[in-house]
């Protein structure tokens, strides 16, 4: 097992683990937008609250949950242990910043990175959290047994402006940390490919607007539609 | 043409260095470091200390020259090594800042010149081929696919300058180690000892304290010699493959 230990600790190793659990987190988030979008559908939230209860009991997307939370501690870590290495490995900065032969997203990664862990941390304990010690009321339908009134709670927040607002700003750097991520995620695998290189760089494109922009479009409408 | 140079001066490794100005009349033909050489014969004729720059054969092959200008490693002229940038692509009354490239495993020696054997030090842990290759005219009777031959030649071009170093903002040095992996990978005489070559010279680049890629690509726009990314991709996966497969 040395050997796996030490592959995993290499500078090179440490990116395999930042890729992976980049690409697993990106799948998870076109997950949670697909739920999100039952916010939209005009029901009170029935089709919401059924579909959270849906999540939090169902054994194997339970199973999933906690490799989920695996990879989100482990993205995160790793991040900071590489951010932590990389501006040892350079200690005096130099006198003329240059900006133009890289991009805005690749040198900001580790910050934006930050930002959004702190979104996370905040978005977690406001809804999942909460739910998880009971601090959530209960409702019924048709009469099943009660679930928990997660919409509610979603619609309070998403009523208040300056809540939509951070919730929109958080999704900007979002994006700008997805625009490199995608692509930075297949490099790091050694995939960099002339047949496939532009399409992934396209993908990549498309799915770091299309995502956070259906994120924040969700807030935004509740907020119009309240 | 009048230029203001803004010039790193540091005594040795373990003092503080400081920029210091200097003015200074240069002709647009000069070379970066002719104009720096004008310069020096000024400061020796008033008893000052010259200011150190590592040169050797100035016609942009060997990899000596190289400093950070205006921020730029190797100054703003793409594809070119500092001895070849020509003091035309500056103009008259310019502000230039010259600095040595920055990084926590090239020490500063002295002013501009840094210490980069911790390169040697890779290129020592598998950078070469050991196996028996016969004499010039074997190397010669094996057919090599043109295509492959170039991708071999364009790694290989890498001269070893440190720029992607300096360029990189976590000073990492993937360009480098990539491009001389990537360049005996092609070649079937260094293929035979692929495996190993990837992983003690990946080894060794940690040790020595380079920051990890995170795919920046600034190596790329600023490598005088226009080295791909590309090699970057072929190592990673080189070692992720050595690293679960190898028997080492």
């Amino acid at each position: 097992m040395n050997w796996f230990i030490a592959f995993l600790k290499s500078s090179l190793g440490k990116k395999l683990i930042m890729s992976l659990t980049g690409l697993f987190l990106m799948i998870f988030l076109v997950v949670h937008l697909s739920g999100n979008f039952q916010l939209l559908l005009q029901d009170e939230g029935k089709n919401f609250n059924l579909y959270t209860k849906f999540m939090t009991t169902n054994p194997v997307i339970k199973a999933v949950s906690y490799l989920l939370y695996i990879f989100i501690f482990l993205h995160t870590i790793q991040g900071m242990v590489l951010w932590r290495q990389n501006r040892a490995a350079r200690k005096n900065r130099y006198a003329v910043p240059v900006t133009k032969t890289s991009s805005f997203a690749s040198r900001n990664m580790a910050y934006l990175g930050m930002i959004i862990f702190i979104f996370l941390v905040i978005h977690l304990w406001q809804f999942w959290f909460q739910m998880k010690i009971g601090g959530i009321g209960m409702i019924t339908y048709d009469s099943h047994e009660p679930v928990n009134n997660l919409y509610e709670v979603v619609a309070y927040a998403f009523g208040q402006w300056w809540y939509v607002l951070f919730y929109v700003i958080c999704m900007i750097f979002l994006g700008y940390h997805l625009m490199h991520g995608f692509q930075s995620a297949f490099q790091s695998l050694g995939i960099n490919h002339k047949k496939y290189s532009p399409l992934i760089k396209g993908i990549g494109m498309i799915y770091s607007v299309v995502v956070p922009l259906g994120f924040a479009a969700i807030p935004i409408i509740v907020y119009l539609l309240r | 043409m009048k230029l203001t140079l803004k010039i790193w001066r540091q005594k040795n490794t373990n003092s503080h260095g400081k920029f210091e100005n200097y003015q200074i009349t240069a002709d647009t033909h000069m070379s970066f470091l002719e104009m720096l050489d004008v310069l020096n014969q000024d400061l020796i004729e008033q008893g000052k200390d010259p200011v150190a720059f590592e040169h050797d054969c100035r016609e942009g092959i060997c990899g000596a020259c190289g400093v950070v200008i205006d921020g730029r490693p190797h100054g703003v002229l793409k594809g070119t090594t500092t001895c070849q940038l020509h003091m035309r692509f500056f103009k008259d009354g310019d502000t230039i800042t010259i600095e040595p490239w920055r990084a926590s495993a090239f020490p500063v020696i002295k002013d501009l010149v840094v210490d980069r054997s911790a390169f040697d030090r890779i290129i020592q842990a598998g950078g070469y081929v050991s196996v028996n290759t016969g004499q010039a005219q074997d190397g010669n009777a094996i057919p090599i696919e043109r295509d492959t031959a170039a991708k071999a030649f364009d790694a290989a071009a890498c001269i070893g300058c440190g720029a992607c170093v300096a360029a990189c903002p976590n000073a990492s040095a993937m360009l480098f180690v990539s491009a001389k992996v990537s360049h005996l990978f092609h070649l079937p005489q260094g293929k035979v000892e692929d495996e190993s070559r990837v992983m003690s010279m990946v080894t060794q680049m940690d040790k020595e304290g380079f920051g990890n890629c995170s795919n920046v690509y600034a190596c790329e726009a600023e490598c005088p010699k226009e080295i791909s990314v590309e090699n970057i991709a072929l190592m990673n996966r080189r070692f992720i493959k050595s690293s679960l497969t190898s028997n080492k």
